[in-house]
């Protein structure tokens, strides 16, 4: 059975829709929803097309010197950042699957995605 | 309708700062208000004090800074993503002990809190992106 319910999801979604060590997109995204979470506010995620790559397991800092991004995620939690929404078709696109992911999601169908967005009162997508 | 824009893109590198440029001249233009831009990711280069593009081409810097002047639109700058970028007002820029500030006002560096704050206290916010 579905996850995704109309009901409320939270007050805040970040969208991450770009893979994690090309650009600064998906730390500057992470780094508003942990803004958010900290000022009280009920955030969720959302991983879509080269977003996905961002919850592979072992994403350790790098040779350019980049911090990776694994050690953000699992802080996540801390944060009571615990909704983790992943495009089931854009992980399938990838050859992935939820095993491949660092941390347990909900997988959301295309046509489910605007439930979602729904169910958010702001978005910002990255 | 009072709106705020969320900048995330560089002037001249994309179309984003050219196209919430002319969002914000349109919505003026159609009697609503643009109360507050802010600048993040590259977005911040928006605020480049040195920014010093050829005469027969926009200055998308001035651009901003006239719409300060004009409408009273606040414009914000996320600090993080300045510093990093190298955009620093005086006060950053003695902290960091060098000379000269990248960004002056009426360009102001402020905390991500900020943007989540205006997305709250405008009607609407407006993203452009690259």
């Amino acid at each position: 059975m579905s996850e995704i319910t109309e009901a409320s999801h939270g007050d805040l979604l970040v969208m991450l829709r770009h893979a994690p060590h090309g650009g600064l997109w998906l730390r500057e995204a992470l780094d508003l929803a942990l803004v958010g979470a900290a000022f009280g506010q009920s955030v969720s995620l959302l991983l879509m097309g080269d977003g996905v790559w961002a919850l592979l397991q072992g994403q350790g800092s790098g040779p350019l010197g980049q911090k990776g991004s694994q050690s953000t995620f699992e802080m996540l939690e801390m944060y009571d950042i615990e909704r983790l929404y992943v495009d089931v078709d854009s992980l399938a696109a990838r050859g992935l699957t939820r095993d491949d992911l660092l941390l347990p999601v909900i997988e959301v169908s295309t046509p489910e995605l605007s439930t979602v967005l729904a169910g958010h009162r702001q978005i910002f997508n990255f | 309708m009072r709106y705020a824009l969320l900048v995330l893109g560089g002037p001249y590198s994309h179309q984003a700062a050219h196209s919430a440029l002319r969002f914000a001249h349109a919505a003026i233009a159609r009697g609503h208000r643009v109360g507050t831009v802010f600048f993040y990711h590259d977005g911040v280069y928006n605020a480049a004090h040195f920014a010093a593009p050829p005469q027969d081409e926009p200055h998308l810097v001035d651009a901003w800074r006239e719409l300060q002047r004009t409408q009273g639109t606040v414009l914000q700058v996320c600090v993080a993503a300045a510093l990093r970028r190298g955009l620093l007002d005086a006060r950053e820029a003695e902290r960091h002990g060098k000379r000269g500030a990248s960004l002056e006002p009426p360009f102001e560096l402020t905390g991500l809190g900020q943007l989540l704050d205006i997305g709250q206290t405008h009607e609407r916010l407006i993203t452009f992106a690259p």
